[in-house]
């Protein structure tokens, strides 16, 4: 009989794992022994990284959206709707229209999206780079915004946490370059005691921070937003004025987690650190973002994860056991300016060494924004 | 204090990146109050930092136990 793999979810994450799992083993899939079935809400596949060139004015969205049909390999059935409910009892995935998938192993890559809501007033007084939407509305402000205190506030948890980094250092570069730096005030803040989670990092931007002459505040967790004032409050009892708010709104995990019961009340997966499977279920894996583990969220683990699951699902589908451990390899680049970048990489047991921006890993960051298509597709 | 019993227990064991205070802000926040969040360390400056994080945020450390090569945080959400 054949087997089933459903995959929820189809972000970084899912299609790679969709795209690596039939490249894995293509007799099984073209003979049907092995359905690999992808479920997305999504018909658009978009390349969140771009956001924060669009907020910038230094790209368009177009360049960083493909069909999602585009991305996939033949042998991928692909269900393009939103799962409504994951039965694990049933071993069973509603869709939107009512149908119900079941499957014999389940991939959940359902992501985390950024709560717009969850600091009072931040919807009327903010603005952000971490939606599509939320992009170009920043980039409409940007080019409007010509003197004043830019205030930058970052809440927990939230993806990709050098992006904030990127977007000061490379909107300070593009004021400098016009001449516009002495109008604008540049300020920072984080919520632990250090300028970023990854020592290193903190380390390298408490030089860099002076020299930019960008301000900062730690321990900083911005509980509402005034927007007629113009003032957030953080719930370490500070306040500050903005004339314009950056923020990275605390993120949550997706409803339908929620509302399956998979996860904890903000929708992240409890997921095993090492094999990748949903704590409690045998035939259940979750990667990317969805999950509980105290990693970056990023697409780099995202894709390191996919490989470790793609493989454990081939053994199991072999009968087998899923032996692959995933170590916690994470990789990402840190733009430091329009034209220079650096890089980190760091697992469980090695921390991140960033070493001196250079314009080669900046090209290299660039072009990885078009590799990320073939990455897509299970190439590397 | 082993046998304080925590709500929640977070394990960011090497974790560089959120990282213990990171995981810990993240948990208090969904967390009803009363709550008690355990959470598990081998970061060395995570036993500084946490306490002035409570403090600071007006919660409650209830302790810091020194296991085998990493820290067991207590931390108690107050509102
Ligand atoms: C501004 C910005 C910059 C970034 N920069 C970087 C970077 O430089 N490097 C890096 O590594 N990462 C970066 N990231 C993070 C990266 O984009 C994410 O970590 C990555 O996309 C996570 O992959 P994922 O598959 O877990 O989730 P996603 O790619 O977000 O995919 C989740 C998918 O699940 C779908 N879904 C949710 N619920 C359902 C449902 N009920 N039914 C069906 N489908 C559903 C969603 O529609 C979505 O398509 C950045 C993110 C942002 C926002």
């Amino acid at each position: 009989m054949a087997q089933r793999v459903v995959i929820v979810g189809s972000g970084s994450g899912g299609t790679m794992v969709a795209n690596r799992l039939v490249r894995a083993i293509p007799e099984d899939v073209r003979s049907g022994k092995v359905e690999v079935v992808l479920i997305g809400a999504e018909s658009t596949h978009v390349y969140q990284p771009g956001f924060l060139y669009i907020a910038l004015g230094q790209a368009q969205p177009e360049g960083f959206k493909r069909p999602e049909t585009d991305m996939l390999l033949p042998g991928v059935q692909w269900v393009p709707e939103a799962a409504t409910k994951i039965d694990p009892t049933k071993k069973s995935v509603q869709v939107a229209s009512g149908r119900t998938i079941e499957y014999d192993f389940l991939v959940l890559a359902t992501g985390s999206v950024p709560d717009l809501d969850a600091i009072p007033g931040f919807r009327e007084g903010g603005h952000s780079f971490y939606t599509l939407e939320e992009s170009l509305r920043l980039r409409d402000a940007l080019q409007s915004f010509d003197h004043g205190k830019l205030l930058l506030i970052i809440g927990v948890p939230h993806k990709c946490p050098v992006a904030p980094l990127e977007f000061l250092f490379m909107y300070d570069d593009w004021l400098r370059r016009t001449g516009k730096r002495d109008q604008i005030e540049l300020e920072y803040t984080y919520p632990i005691s250090r300028l970023h989670s990854l020592q290193p990092v903190s380390d390298w931007i408490d030089q860099l921070f002076p020299e930019r002459n960008i301000k900062f505040q730690t321990f900083f967790n911005v509980e509402t937003v005034d927007p007629v004032k113009k003032v957030v409050y953080t719930l370490e009892g500070e306040e500050d004025n903005y004339d314009l708010l950056v923020g990275i709104p605390p993120h949550v995990g997706a409803q339908v987690i929620r509302d399956s019961k998979l996860g904890d009340r903000d929708g992240w997966i409890p997921t095993d650190r090492l094999t990748l499977k949903v704590k409690g279920y045998d035939n259940m894996y979750a990667i990317g973002d969805a999950t509980d583990l105290p990693l970056s969220k990023a697409g780099s683990t995202t894709h390191y994860e996919s490989e470790v699951v793609v493989k454990n699902l081939v053994h199991e589908l072999q009968g087998e056991k899923p032996v692959v451990l995933y170590d916690g390899k994470i990789y990402c680049f840190i733009e430091a300016g329009l034209d220079q970048a650096t890089h980190i990489s760091f697992d469980y047991n090695h921390p991140p060494e960033p070493s001196n921006p250079t314009a080669t890993v900046h090209w290299f960051k660039l072009a990885f924004n078009e590799m990320y298509w073939l990455s897509l597709r299970g190439l590397f | 204090m082993s046998d304080v019993q925590a709500t929640k227990e977070i394990d960011a064991r090497g974790s560089f990146c959120p990282g213990p205070m990171m995981e810990l802000i993240r948990v208090v926040r969904s967390s009803d109050v009363g709550e008690v969040i355990a959470v598990l360390s081998s970061d060395q400056g995570s036993r500084r930092d946490i306490p002035t994080w409570v403090e600071k945020a007006k919660h409650e450390l209830i302790g810091i136990e020194t296991l085998d090569g990493y820290d067991r945080i207590l931390v108690k959400k107050l509102h």
